[in-house]
């Protein structure tokens, strides 16, 4: 049986997680539908085609302009029932988290959710969830029909399997949303998302004062816009850095490529947030800092002639 | 306003997990348990709304187990008006079960707003807002990071990747709201004395298993031991050697 597996564009264009989506989607086999809802041609949704999507179906209508939780629920459940599928995947994206509950609801069954691991056995889908923060995974067999998933971004990396994705558009009539987004007030640009970034370069109680994150930024910039700036929960508290930043059991919970802990002592809630990442590195003046016990890589000594330094050096690499 | 606000008893976020006998639960011993911290936010939300309107009732919802009335009196400590204990020993894995029993619970009252925590950070599910919104037919904003209200129309900003999405919304609704939406207070005496003697409303419930099934919980994968690289600016031509060659992230 197939999978439908829920791209994301936003104004016009797919968004890059969606590969993961379908990464993973046919990964369980049967075959993969892949579905956006768009207000009309999706730029790059043809890629879907390169990770293994069979089918790429786009429902549009002009309500999808601005992401419709509604309208989009609505049109994804229908397209869900039509379809038949065994499993439904989404992105554990901003959208996605916001969505995939919705369109679960409507076919009377839960998310599992923020998966990092998916396996079938026999005829069931068992996936692997990260709870308590990451501090212990959760091996859940999904008997839900259909099977609602939503991925943790970052995970499931990219694998290129070709495979026909045949284009169709299906204008679809949804209901006029009571939600609407008004607009979108956008980050400043070349800020990324912490939950999406390859490198995250953060900042604890070690910076010392708010303004002196600007050499983390700098660090970040020199990766050429993929790397973002995160803050530990002592920083956020203390109004240093936004709540988006945060890292940690009440922040973000991330696995980006590389993790740069800077000033950061490594609280137990912290390390729960990114001790998924692929490799760790911390800088600290505290060589008994417990947030060396996590890390791949540590230096010893003051953030203040380290970080420049490093910064100089990933410079020269992305010269 | 008439606002209900639901809650759950979870593990503190410094908790260090052990696993149970069962291979499948957290051992509960010694583990301190609060207020769910999103819930916080929802609660501290309620509060001001129910103070600003100057009229109201603020009602806290909670399914758990009976020692979750502790939870519930702290709520009633900062100020809400009642609680309702949905007693079950056990919260099953699926949240589609929780939800159709908030909801059920919920649908006998008219409420202008029905507010949660985004998600819990004991099992990370975060939906139920939705899932409850759904089984009633209310509109529904996640995530809610700035909040007004005028009347019976709200503008909730909620965060998305690379920025903040402005959403409008008819009350009636259900939101769940985030870190950033305000400051929650600390509780005064005065209020942990008054929330003794505050309506606390025991109902037990039966939940269904659901088809979510819990085959085992285990601890992460441990990290391999690190190693420090060296001290000072000295060392980072090393650690970039290594983060280029030997982890190949570079």
């Amino acid at each position: 049986m197939t999978t439908l597996a829920v791209l994301e564009q936003r104004d016009g264009v797919l968004r890059k997680i969606s590969h993961e989506v379908v990464t993973a989607a046919q990964r369980l086999g049967g075959g993969v539908e892949a579905v956006v809802c768009a207000a009309g041609v999706v730029q790059g949704a043809d890629q879907a085609a390169k990770f293994g999507a069979d089918k790429i179906v786009t429902l549009t209508n002009p309500a999808f302009a601005k992401y419709a939780p509604e309208a989009c629920a609505q049109a994804l459940a229908e397209r869900a029932k039509l379809g038949g599928h065994r499993c439904i995947v989404f992105a554990a994206s901003a959208t996605g988290k916001d969505l995939a509950p919705r369109v679960a609801a409507k076919l009377g069954v839960a998310v599992a959710a923020d998966i990092t691991d998916l396996a079938t056995d026999g005829g069931a889908i068992v996936v692997t969830r990260p709870v308590y923060a990451g501090k212990a995974l959760l091996k859940v067999k999904v008997a839900a029909q259909p099977a609602v998933l939503s991925l943790r971004p970052n995970v499931f990396t990219p694998v290129e399997r070709p495979k026909a994705g045949a284009a169709e558009t299906v204008a679809v009539t949804v209901p006029a949303g009571r939600v609407t987004v008004r607009e979108i007030k956008a980050a400043p640009a070349g800020t990324l998302d912490v939950a999406e970034a390859q490198v995250i370069i953060s900042g604890g109680r070690g910076l010392k004062e708010p303004a002196n994150f600007k050499v983390l930024e700098d660090l970040a910039r020199a990766f050429g816009g993929q790397a973002a700036v995160g803050a530990s929960r002592a920083v956020v508290d203390a109004g240093w850095r936004a709540h988006a930043d945060q890292v940690g059991q009440t922040g973000k919970t991330v696995s980006p490529s590389l993790y740069i802990a800077v000033g950061i002592s490594g609280a137990i809630q912290h390390l729960a947030g990114m001790r998924t990442s692929k490799v760790i590195v911390a800088i600290n003046k505290d060589k008994d800092a417990p947030i060396f016990k996590v890390a791949d890589y540590g230096v010893v000594g003051d953030l203040f002639e380290i970080v420049p330094k490093l910064t100089e050096e990933i410079r020269k690499l992305h010269g | 306003m008439k606002i209900a606000v639901c809650i759950k008893r979870v593990p503190d976020s410094e908790t260090r997990v052990k696993i149970a006998a069962d291979g499948k639960s957290l051992d509960e011993a010694g583990v301190k348990f609060v207020l769910n911290p999103y819930d916080e936010f929802a609660l501290e939300e309620a509060l001001r709304r129910k103070e600003k309107a100057g009229t109201g009732e603020v009602v806290v919802v909670c399914l758990g187990p009976a020692v979750a009335q502790e939870t519930i009196r702290t709520a009633l400590s900062w100020g809400a008006d009642r609680g309702v204990l949905l007693q079950a020993d056990k919260i099953p894995a699926d949240p589609f079960e929780t939800a159709k029993v908030i909801a059920a619970e919920l649908k006998t009252t008219s409420w202008d707003l029905i507010l949660f925590g985004r998600m819990a950070i004991d099992d990370y599910n975060h939906q139920v807002g939705q899932l409850v919104a759904e089984l009633l037919g209310l509109p529904c904003v996640t995530a809610v990071s700035h909040l007004d209200i005028e009347g019976t129309k709200g503008v909730a900003e909620r965060e998305i990747e690379g920025g903040i999405e402005v959403v409008d919304f008819p009350l009636p609704a259900v939101l769940t709201a985030d870190k950033g939406l305000n400051e929650p207070r600390l509780p005064a005496l005065k209020g942990i004395m008054a929330a003794k003697k505050k309506p606390l409303e025991v109902k037990p419930v039966q939940v269904g298993a659901g088809v979510l099934e819990v085959v085992a919980l285990t601890p992460p994968p441990e990290r391999k031991e690190g190693k420090i690289v060296g001290e000072g600016a000295g060392a980072v031509a090393e650690l970039v050697r290594l983060l280029r060659e030997e982890a190949k992230v570079l």
